[in-house]
């Protein structure tokens, strides 16, 4: 049973990744992100790790694809032809980057496969709400803390950059 | 044990069936009695042509709605433009799987002898479908990804101004997202757990409306806004947008839109009434009554906050939607934000010091509250002062 729920949704995964990278409508490849997070969120539930399967959901699909949606509908990116990629630079830092992420990939699942090189740990166990919370605020507190600091200048960069807009504007 | 599992699963769909028949009962008793109610209010007489006391109108409509013809407008993103109804809906009726609907069914009334519990739930079957360690964490998820149907409805029809009311519609639902997470916060933190069922069960003496009244007002304003119902009806302010975003559809899917958003009403009552009403308890009396009682007692608080719902919709007028997200984000969001801040500290207090609960926790709300109405005062002598000085 669980099985055959992962690789419906590991293949619902995989689909969604492909129409994000296939797709040359941006509205469509946006929802295709959509259709990835939420499988992945699914085989989370699958491992038994409700919190992470639900911020998953909460923050990826539920907030963050909906501002690519809104900035995507009011630049009206619809035209498809501007879209068309051309071989820069950029693909080539894309192409490297891809690499790096296969290799992390198959050394995470070359240490799941070989247990006892210490790498692996069992998700159920770190996905229990109460579990999360204790690990946070004592084992990984100083990196929790960063990510909140980190997240707290992002803020107030944007509100910086639009109190400067406005004025600009204004005067 | 094929036999266990067999009642298992025929529990389960049991239950599941249950969660569908009841929303589809209620909403078009809801729009039946949402157009009753508007006329009361208004002093008219509304539908009571059709059957006893209008009672049947919905299924008129809902025959008219099927033969309408189905079509897609020219130019409309077609695929987009028939998934987006379903997208409003499917979250809808999900959400209602965490909602504990009675007490256990317990195993010797005749539910639970005909599935023979004795040997697989002695505690009785948890009326509720699936009872997750994330309970609330899920219907604020679910509660987030309904923003798609409505942003895509707005897109995929082609028309400016279903695309205005798509955006206007998830711009508040995403406003005020925050504050509802924020208030679900001061939930968990009075009843220490995510589980519905748990907090359902430590409001056993009294609701947590009576601690946490602030928090209560705060979610039911933020459920409003994210259910998009007036005073939070920007996205269908028809003066200025025609119809909002499902102004391109027509017959069976302008129903499925409805239908999600009736839904979305009903689930959103029972979970009120979950929260901070106490759900299926009755200040200790459910401990005598029978099952189904506590069912009925149930479904009658959630049809209380429907008919709140559609009470408050024709009692006050339209915000504007500069006005709607000023007071999502320079209101609701510091007042929610205080709120969670003056209950932890309030809760290590009673706990370090042994001081009564309640007290505590009221006090910590008064705070907040005054902070919130001196804080508002200040800034609007400042915009007085700055009008008076251009």
């Amino acid at each position: 049973m669980q099985l055959v729920l992962f690789v419906l949704f590991g293949l619902f995964a995989v689909l969604g990744g492909l129409i994000v990278v296939g797709n040359r409508n941006p509205i469509y490849s946006a929802l295709g992100l959509v259709v990835a997070l939420f499988s992945i969120s699914a085989l989370y539930v699958i491992l038994g790790a409700y919190f992470v399967a639900a911020v998953q959901v909460i923050v990826y699909a539920g907030a963050i694809v909906v501002l690519f949606l809104f900035v995507i509908m009011l630049l009206n990116l619809n035209d498809r032809e501007r879209l068309r990629e051309q071989f820069t630079l950029r693909s080539v830092i894309g192409i490297v980057l891809g690499l790096v992420f296969v290799a992390v990939t198959g050394l995470t699942v070359w240490a799941v496969v070989h247990p006892g090189t210490g790498a692996a740990m069992p998700l159920s166990d770190v996905g229990h709400t109460k579990q999360v919370g204790r690990l946070l605020f004592s084992n990984y507190l100083l990196p929790f803390e960063v990510t909140s600091v980190i997240l707290l200048a992002g803020m107030v960069g944007v509100l910086v950059l639009i109190r400067f807009h406005g004025r600009g504007h204004r005067s | 044990m094929l036999f266990l599992l067999i009642a298992q699963l025929v529990a389960t769909l049991g239950k599941i069936v249950f969660l569908f028949a009841f929303v589809l009962t209620v909403v078009p008793l809801l729009v039946w009695a949402e157009r009753r109610i508007s006329a009361w209010i208004q002093d008219r007489k509304g539908p009571n042509r059709v059957g006893p006391a209008g009672l049947l109108q919905p299924l008129a409509d809902l025959i008219k709605f099927l033969s309408k013809e189905s079509f897609v407008p020219e130019r409309a993103e077609r695929f987009l433009y028939n998934l987006a109804p379903l997208l409003m809906l499917v979250p809808a009726l999900m959400v209602g799987a965490v909602i504990p609907w009675s007490k256990p069914i317990p195993p010797d009334s005749w539910i639970g002898y005909w599935l023979s519990a004795v040997d697989w739930a002695p505690e009785g079957i948890p009326f509720q479908v699936i009872d997750v360690d994330i309970g609330i964490l899920y219907f604020y998820a679910l509660a987030s990804l309904g923003v798609y149907g409505v942003i895509l409805a707005g897109w995929a029809a082609n028309n400016k101004y279903t695309l205005l009311g798509g955006l206007r519609a998830s711009a508040s639902m995403v406003s005020y997202e925050l504050s509802l997470g924020l208030s679900v916060v001061v939930v968990l933190l009075m009843t220490g757990t995510l589980r519905i069922n748990g907090i359902v069960d430590w409001q056993q003496g009294a609701w947590l409306v009576f601690y946490q009244p602030l928090a209560c007002l705060t979610f039911m304003v933020t459920v409003f806004a994210e259910n998009n119902r007036l005073p939070f009806d920007l996205a269908e302010s028809e003066q200025e947008l025609v119809g909002g975003y499902h102004t391109e559809y027509g017959g069976i899917k302008f129903a499925l839109s409805m239908l999600a958003e009736y839904a979305h009403m009903a689930i959103n009552s029972a979970l009120i009434a979950s929260l901070f009403f106490g759900g299926w308890r009755w200040f200790g009396l459910e401990d005598r009554l029978p099952w189904w009682a506590t069912l009925l007692l149930f479904i009658g608080k959630a049809l209380f906050f429907m008919f709140f719902f559609i009470w408050v919709r024709w009692t006050f007028p339209r915000f504007r939607f500069d006005q709607v997200i000023h007071l999502g984000w320079k209101v609701l969001l510091p007042m929610t934000l205080g709120n969670a801040i003056a209950t932890a500290v309030a809760l290590v207090l009673v706990e370090r010091s042994g001081w009564p609960l309640w007290p505590v926790v009221m006090a910590g709300q008064v705070v907040v509250v005054a902070g919130a109405i001196l804080g508002s005062t200040i800034q609007t002598r400042r915009l007085q002062a700055r009008a008076a000085a251009s």
